[in-house]
């Protein structure tokens, strides 16, 4: 089913990342930070990405400990490894709008330091399945559902506490011409993330394939 | 049990959440983006550098990402066609 | 229930028994301690006095070291003994097992920090007991946080490859809130006009962290712990 739905999901991304540079430009400048107010509609979907595949990798390490199931445990290290990319990506965009937009590339307020965390948390599952030698993959399942426990706190965090960061209010208050630019460029991430994910749950198959034929050649 | 905890933890943290929000009531947030018609005259730092940085990184590592799985995907199915075809010659 | 409780009370008794028969793990335990916070004070303190609101991080810091090396410690001494596989095959609650290793490692962290608490005062001259309470509570509430994350991967990593450096590297993500709270709630108590409310904040936070963190580790200690 995943085979047949890939060219179709290739396509559907291609439209979105091919249009979205032209909604990108077409949203109105933003009144305090111009031009460089752009990167957000790169930032915070790629956060997006990242919070949903943090989520999808606890839910999946919570399938793998509690019910064994193997397909969850590939879903759950693809999705790390995606988090870990989105999450990449979304700390590198914030920085270089920061500068622009703060004055600062980094602020130790509470948004910054808990999605910064978040992060580390999953280099660190990444850290232990590629370092924790035979039986990691269970011990990871377990780092995965601190990682997904910290998703919400990372959401909320700027809400509750006074952040140098936007807090949430603005995505619900944005102008229509700036909403569909943000939307556009959250389902296209979104797509991406999925599309990402189908091919390296593959992998996992092929590499658990490779090794079950090495194991009966063994025989 | 363990439901009851949790339920009694997210109490106590709505009553310190509220302790923090007193705080911030003191300096405001920025919470909505307001657009303008025309670009303001750029101070200091230019954007655009920063702008083409952001998005060129955010192509970039998902290109490399994606890359790379391709990659270890060829390797992986190469040695099992070699595999393959090894054990159609026994 | 009762018997879960039992079963914990009996492993944490058997670990303090082990201890203060040979004192190694508080001994060594209470010495890096002390050692952190030495070199922390040559490099915070500027003209003989301490950098503004720097003993609060050096306190947690400490904590946080000396935390990580006697939960290393424990479960290096377990699994010479091949202890934890026996306790495992025992017919007793597994979640059980953990609160009785928490409890134990959570007693040795509080001795140590009896001792480093007063010191750490002493030499930075901070007015840490002016509101003993509150310190004691974020004591707890913050060693608690930090051990109960900490026994769960200590366990986890007793038959991993790399367990000396990944237990570090899993903790200390998972652990920064608490550490935040910790040093937040303490760098308000060391201030001449404390905010009582600000400082009830950080230890309801606390609170918070400790509930989710002992719910999760409960949840994942027998799962994680089986192959």
């Amino acid at each position: 089913m995943m085979q047949r739905m890939f060219p179709p999901l290739i396509v559907l991304a291609m439209i979105f990342f091919v249009c979205a540079p032209v909604f990108i430009a077409w949203a109105p400048y933003e009144s305090t930070m111009g031009l460089v107010q752009k990167i957000f509609y790169f930032h915070l979907p790629s956060w997006a990405a990242m919070f949903v595949a943090a989520i999808v990798c606890g839910i999946a390490s919570v399938v793998f400990l509690f019910k064994g199931r193997v397909i969850a445990d590939r879903i759950a290290v693809a999705s790390a490894e995606l988090a870990v990319v989105f999450g990449l990506i979304g700390l590198v965009s914030g920085p270089l709008w920061a500068r622009k937009a703060w004055g600062v590339w980094w602020q130790w307020d509470a948004r910054l330091t808990m999605a910064l965390v978040l992060w580390m948390i999953f280099v660190a599952y990444l850290l232990l399945r590629e370092y924790g030698g035979p039986g990691s993959e269970k011990l990871a399942a377990g780092v995965a559902l601190f990682g997904m426990a910290n998703v919400p706190f990372v959401y909320w965090s700027v809400n509750v506490w006074r952040t140098v960061h936007p807090t949430t209010n603005v995505v619900p208050t944005l102008v229509p011409g700036m909403r569909g630019a943000l939307w556009w460029s959250l389902i296209g991430f979104l797509l991406l993330y999925a599309l990402a994910m189908m091919a390296r749950v593959r992998l996992e198959e092929q590499r658990a394939t490779l090794e079950r034929v090495y194991r009966e050649l063994d025989d | 049990m363990l439901c009851l905890l949790l339920i009694l933890g997210i109490g106590v943290m709505e009553t310190s959440a509220e302790e923090f929000l007193v705080q911030s009531m003191q300096t405001s947030q920025q919470d909505e983006f307001v657009p303008i018609d025309e670009l303001e005259t750029e101070d200091q730092l230019p954007a655009a550098p920063l702008l083409i940085a952001a998005y060129g990184f955010a192509w970039i590592a998902m290109f490399v990402y994606l890359w790379s799985i391709w990659r270890r995907l060829a390797r992986v199915e190469r040695e099992l066609a070699s595999l393959a075809s090894r054990t159609t010659e026994r | 229930m009762k018997r879960f409780f039992a079963v914990a009370f009996l492993i944490m008794r058997k670990d303090l028994r082990v201890e203060t028969r040979s004192l190694e793990l508080f001994l060594t335990t209470l010495f890096f301690a002390v050692s952190s916070v030495l070199v922390f004070a040559f490099g915070f303190v500027r003209n003989g006095r301490p950098v503004e609101n720097a003993v609060a991080g050096i306190l947690w810091i400490a904590i946080a070291f000396a935390g990580t090396l006697a939960l290393g410690r424990t479960f290096e001494r377990e699994r010479y003994h091949d202890v934890l596989r026996s306790l495992l095959l025992a017919p007793v609650d597994r979640p059980a097992i953990y609160v009785g290793k928490l409890l134990g490692i959570l007693t040795l962290l509080a001795a140590v920090e009896v001792v480093v608490v007063p010191l750490i005062a002493l030499l930075f001259q901070a007015p840490l007991f002016r509101h003993p309470v509150l310190l004691f509570l974020l004591l707890l509430l913050g060693t608690l946080g930090f051990t109960a994350v900490g026994t769960l991967f200590g366990a986890m990593l007793v038959r991993a490859r790399s367990r000396d450096v990944l237990l570090p590297v899993l903790l200390y993500p998972i652990t920064i809130p608490v550490i935040i709270a910790g040093v937040r709630g303490t760098a308000v108590l060391l201030q001449p006009e404390m905010d009582l409310a600000i400082v009830r904040a950080w230890i309801g936070m606390l609170a918070f962290f400790d509930v989710v963190f002992i719910t999760l580790s409960l949840w994942t200690f027998e799962p994680v712990m089986t192959e």
